[in-house]
Order: C-alpha cells, then structure tokens, then sequence
C-alpha cells in the first residue's frame, strides 16, 4: 500500500493540470454557449463499429461513445451540446488506449465539419492559455505550436508523401491501417496540429460522403505531436443509407467472430428528423498526455488498469 | 505445443512458438486507429540464437504459446567442456555442454541450484540467483600508497572468473557478486 501512496502522491502534479484542462473545456464550450448533456453509461444497442467491442453489463453495454445518444438530442433541436463521457471498449491497452477513458463529444446542428475543425483549433489554444500561459508547449523533445494555426492535409496526400500509395484509388484496408500506424501518424502535428480529412467510404462509420466528390467521407482526424486526438465528421442523416451501414458493420462484425449487438431502432427512428450537423469525439485522456509531456496514459490517470 | 492463444493474449514476456522454434515478446505495442483494426505489433526474439524481427498480428491471428517450462537443476560437477545437473525433485541427471551453459560457467560452483529453462523438454537457458558467493583463489596485493576513492584490482574467482574488486580484497576471501552485471557486492563474513 505505501507503494501506491508514492505513485499516487507522485502524480499530484499531472493531476492538478488535469483538473485545470477539464475546467478549461467546460469554460471554453460554455462560453461559445454549448449545452453540456449527459446520457446513458449502459445501453441496449451501442453503435456497431467493426472493430470496436463494448463491454456486456448486465444484458446490455457500457457505452463506446455517446454518440448515438448525442445524435437523439440534435434531432429533437438541441444545437449544440457537449459531453465529457467514460467510455468503454473491451480489449483496448497500450500506450494510447485504457479500455476506460473519457471521451470529449461537441456537436453543431446546421454547420459542416469546416467550423468543428475551427473548433479544434480555438479549444486547443484556449487550454493552451488556459494552463500554460502560452500558444507554445514541448512534447517528448519536440516543440508544439498553437499560434500559426493547423495544417491541412489530405489523407490522399498523407498517404502518397508518406506511404507511397494512393488508398482513395485502391482500396486496401489492411495495408491502410498498417501504413496509418507505422508510416503516416508518428509524422502529424509537429509543430502545429495537423487535420487529416477526407477518408476513404470503406473508413467512413457514421460520415456522409462529400456532396460532388463520393470517393471520399466527410470525415477528419486531428493529430498533434504525432498522436491521434479527434475523430469528427459531417455526420450521416439519411437514416436509410445510416441502417445500411449498421447493417454492413453488423455483417462484418458476424464474419469476425465478434458480437452482434441489436440494432438500435430509437436512433434509426430520431434521425429521420435530423437536419445537417456534425460532431466530434476528442480523446481527453491523450491531450491530458500532451500537455502533461507524458508518454503513455498510465502516467495521466490516477488509476490505470494494472492499478485498478 | 503450447496452449492456443489470440493476438490479444499479446504483451511483453510472452513466449510463443513459430515454425518450431520459442521466441519472446521483447517489444510489444497496440495501436489501433480511428475507425480501424487493432494491431499487435511485437519485437519477437529467438529463444535460441537471439535473433530478432518485428512482427504485427492482428485480431483474429491464433498462435501456440511456446511449450516452456523452469525446473530448479543443481549443479553437480565439471568434466572436461560438459556440465552435469540433477533436476532437484526428480533427481534425474542432464549434461550440457559449456556453450550451452553460456556466461554461466562463470557463476557455477558444485552445490548451486539455478532454474534451467526447457523448451519441448530440450534444455535452452538458465537463470542464475542474482547474487552467488564465490572464493578469491588468486589475488595481487594492492599497490601500496594508491588510496585514490574507487581504485579496483582485478581478482580471479574460483570459476576462474576475473572481476574487479577494491584494493582491500585478498586471496581466500568470499565476495558477492551480482550475475546480471558480473560485479563485486561485498565481502561475505568468512564465520
């Protein structure tokens, strides 16, 4: 027992900063007039992702993401909420994933994925301020910067400069996230963030395709310091092609062996009545990771799962 | 074989069988990205030759885990380059030869009880305790005068092993010495 006593003692720092980022957020999205909502923990019928795997808790299971749910409230008019969520997701331990983490969620009623990337960028400087008293941080050796803005990238052209393969063209899932891992990620967001955007449909989830351009989704990802921290997207409103992907997840999910979750009819039925919007899922955890100059999310929760 | 594993029984230590052969996860990273699969990447080292390669599993891959098993061997004696052994519960008798036994050599007195490492049965390692006791056979008066704070001499044990040690260190003595860095403890009380 001493032993945890230093550990947790030694984190005091970490913790304290921590504390501070999530006021900075709730500060940030209160200020901009966003609703800060929460939604169910435990639900019947998560959102069937191919390879994502909740957790069974008595008959249903724990959230992955309260997307779903988030998406319930916008078709009922609610402009833009925010939610500082646990999630869960079985199986998920490294250096960058704790199969229990907190996931940041905004979402816009009537606007596309442009504003969420401007988002980005304004929530990242306003903790930066918020903590640092600068637009300038160091991570691991390397120097961030928040004050010339993001970098705009293609994942086309990440891939072509990085990986020497066009996967809009030729679609190989496989090599994609191999290459996305070992080849493209590590070199994003140094100095400055880094948006990685237009995916390819077979990496869609629940993104709509470009309007004049269906090769690709409407979907980006904010990496800084080489670390994925965002997943955001236009989100998908036509509920017919949306089942259509359920179904398609679902499929796959089959295939692999994995659980068949049931398919969740309430948020097939409520977005029949929602308008264009878009939201965003940021990893809490790994920007505590950034800010805290730390190398792994062990070092930025009190309790990590081997302490648990 | 070993036991049947997935790809997320994967973590650092594990020991697993590839085209007949024990290898061992020194390296071991999950990454997942966005919306797609889990990667298990591993640095994986041959048990027996120490050569090393990367290899990434994903979810799904099935593997066998490598049929390891320590048993606790005396040390019993030394003739010419073999090393004989009693496996201590069984009592049964096994040589190895002195490549096989590697840097241990150096470390082994009769008696010494060390953890032999099998694979399929066939011996591949052993572990040493951490720290062993060995005799000073051969040692050179320190140089008189020479005071300087960390001065060493070098002294041969009674493996024939040669370390370095203070100048105060003389023949006949007992030191600890440490297995994983092959360096002077202290001196052990000889009564």
């Amino acid at each position: 027992m001493l032993e945890e006593r230093e550990i947790l003692t030694a984190k005091k720092p970490t913790l304290l900063l921590r504390s501070s980022i999530m006021r900075a957020i709730r500060f940030f999205f209160e200020h901009e007039g966003f609703l800060e909502v929460q939604t169910p923990v435990r639900t019947p019928a998560p959102a069937p992702e191919p390879h994502i795997d909740a957790i069974p808790a008595d008959g249903w299971f724990l959230s992955t993401s309260p997307e779903l749910y988030m998406k319930r409230l916008l078709a009922a008019g609610y402009e833009k909420i925010f939610q500082l969520a646990p999630c869960f997701r079985r199986g998920e331990r490294g250096r960058l994933h704790h199969p229990e983490f907190c996931l940041l969620e905004w979402y816009r009623l009537g606007s596309d994925y442009q504003t969420l990337k401007r988002d980005c960028l304004d929530l990242l400087r306003h903790i930066s301020q918020a903590v640092n008293g600068s637009l300038k941080a160091r991570y691991q050796g390397s120097s961030l910067d928040l004050e010339s803005g993001c970098q705009h990238i293609t994942v086309r052209e990440a891939f072509l400069h990085f990986a020497g393969w066009d996967p809009i063209s030729s679609a190989d899932p496989d090599r994609f996230d191999l290459d996305l891992v070992e080849k493209v990620e590590p070199r994003l967001g140094f100095p400055m963030p880094c948006i990685l955007s237009d995916y390819p449909p077979f990496q869609a989830a629940l993104a709509r395709l470009k309007p004049g351009d269906p090769t690709v989704a409407e979907r980006f990802e904010l990496y800084w310091a080489g670390i994925e921290l965002a997943n955001g997207f236009s989100e998908l409103t036509d509920s017919r092609e949306q089942r259509e992907r359920f179904l398609q997840a679902m499929e796959a999910r089959s295939r692999q062996g994995r659980t068949v979750y049931p398919i969740a009819e309430s948020f097939l039925a409520s977005i029949e009545h929602l308008p264009p919007c878009t939201g965003i899922a940021l990893g809490v955890d790994r920007l505590m990771m950034i800010f805290a100059d730390a190398v792994q999310l062990d070092q930025v929760v009190a309790f990590p799962p081997d302490m648990a | 074989m070993g036991a049947v594993l997935t790809a997320s029984d994967l973590r650092k230590g594990l020991k697993l069988e590839i085209d007949g052969e024990p290898y061992l996860v020194v390296d071991f990273e999950f990454s997942k990205p966005g919306k797609g699969q889990a990667l298990y990447r591993c640095r994986l080292k041959n048990m027996i030759t120490g050569a090393q390669f990367d290899r990434t599993y994903r979810s799904g891959d099935k593997f066998n885990a490598a049929d390891m098993e320590e048993q606790s061997m005396e040390f019993l004696y030394k003739d010419g380059n073999r090393y004989t052994f009693m496996n201590t519960s069984s009592y049964e008798q096994i040589e190895l030869t002195e490549e096989n036994v590697g840097d241990a050599i150096n470390y082994l007195t009769e008696n010494l009880v060390v953890d032999m490492l099998l694979f399929q049965g066939r011996p591949i390692g052993i572990s040493l305790p951490n720290f062993v006791e060995l005799k000073v056979i051969r040692a050179d008066p320190g140089i008189k005068g020479d005071t300087a704070a960390g001065a060493t001499k070098p002294v041969t044990l009674e493996t024939g092993f040669v370390i370095q040690v203070p100048l105060f260190i003389e023949e006949g003595e007992v030191l600890r010495v440490d297995t994983r860095t092959g360096s002077y403890v202290e001196r052990v009380k000889s009564s």
